[in-house]
């Protein structure tokens, strides 16, 4: 019991102290983890990272449902995601009802339209930095080549995004390696 | 019945395409939600995000939790988020063994190389979708005045978007 508290307690404080999404909060649940509670070694979890980032999908989650499975199996694993995830969609769900059953009223119609702008910056910034990633991981001819034959295929030929991602997944997994234990950049 | 399928497909594909953690996926739950199934309008799920992006936590569960919830209810809201979080977590519980041989692997560090081109498209073009919309409601100047702003204080000064999405609240509600 004291061992699900404990679970419940270090995820509440990761997913309500951690701004920015997921990624973000990757340093609380190590201080949590390792520091606080002491339920992994510092290599345990540096190599839980690494293999959780073999993997798509949102990395907070990963993290909480298997260190939660790890401590005390699929209840701790329920209970460290429910931990995460619970608080904030509840207050966003709150906030958002709230501001809906004022929208007729002018001034609140101010409000959201002046909000656009501001999450398109913050998705042009975000685009700015997955764009300068992967120019540092494969360099700028790669980079633009495949960013155009991307475009090509998902807004001239209407290609759906899952299918295009599938597609590199595949061959990323299929071209031969030249020389083991030598990173390859291609 | 078909409405809750929707929404586990919905959320499904963008939690086991989405490289680069839940940020990443915030595009394809777009494509899927405005574009694919037309549960809400551009402007709707910038409001969304908006809001999502002031509260603290783990970005994509609170995305599928929210639309989930609206689209079908509390069950669509649990439906939602399980579908973002169950098949990457099962994967990598189950996996651990063979996942672990391959961690180093040139192959899995390609994986994520190649995805993120993608992801920054399709985030480009969501932004220019954002910006647009602004455009077309509020104007070249006010949009412009905004997304200014919010780009010195945030990307420079470094104050905390939660302060900067509050400003343009205020800002909208006086001036707008």
């Amino acid at each position: 019991m004291k061992t699900q508290w404990q679970l419940f307690l270090a995820f509440f404080r990761v997913g309500i102290l951690g701004y920015g999404g997921g990624p973000a909060s990757i340093p609380l649940v190590h201080k949590e983890v390792v520091d606080t509670y002491k339920w992994m070694r510092d290599e345990e979890f540096g190599d839980m990272l690494a293999l959780a980032n073999t993997l798509p999908g949102p990395i907070a989650t990963k993290l909480a449902g298997y260190i939660g499975y790890r401590v005390s199996g699929v209840i701790g694993m329920l209970n460290a995601i429910l931990a995460t995830v619970l608080p904030t969609v509840v207050l966003l769900i709150v906030l958002l009802s709230t501001l809906a059953s004022f929208k007729d009223i002018d001034w609140v119609k101010g409000m959201t339209a002046a909000v656009i702008p501001v999450v398109g910056m913050m998705m042009a910034t975000l685009t700015w930095q997955f764009f300068d990633k992967a120019r540092k991981g494969m360099g700028w001819i790669q980079t633009i080549l495949l960013t155009v034959a991307v475009f090509v295929f998902l807004y001239i030929l209407n290609v759906h995004p899952g299918i295009i991602i599938a597609v590199l997944i595949a061959t990323a997994l299929l071209i031969r390696d030249k020389k083991k234990e030598k990173g390859v950049k291609s | 019945m078909l409405v809750y399928w929707e929404i586990f497909m919905a959320f499904f594909i963008p939690g086991i395409l989405g490289y680069g953690g839940g940020p990443a996926s915030i595009p394809l739950v777009e494509n899927e939600v405005v574009v694919r199934y037309g549960w809400m309008s551009v402007q709707e799920f910038s409001e969304v995000l908006a809001v999502a992006n002031s509260l603290p936590g783990p970005i994509a569960t609170k995305m599928a939790g929210y639309i989930g919830y609206e689209v079908g209810g509390v069950f669509g809201a649990v439906i939602g988020v399980f579908a973002t979080v169950a098949p990457s977590l099962i994967i990598m519980i189950a996996l651990l063994g063979v996942l672990y041989k391959f961690k180093d692997s040139p192959k899995v560090k390609r994986l994520t190389l190649f995805v993120r081109p993608v992801i920054a498209i399709l985030l480009g073009l969501m932004a220019w979708r954002f910006f647009f919309e602004s455009y077309e409601g509020i104007g070249l100047v006010h949009t412009a005045i905004i997304a200014i702003a919010s780009f010195l204080l945030i990307e420079r000064i470094k104050i905390h978007p939660a302060f900067v999405i509050l400003g343009a609240f205020i800002y909208g509600g006086i001036l707008l």
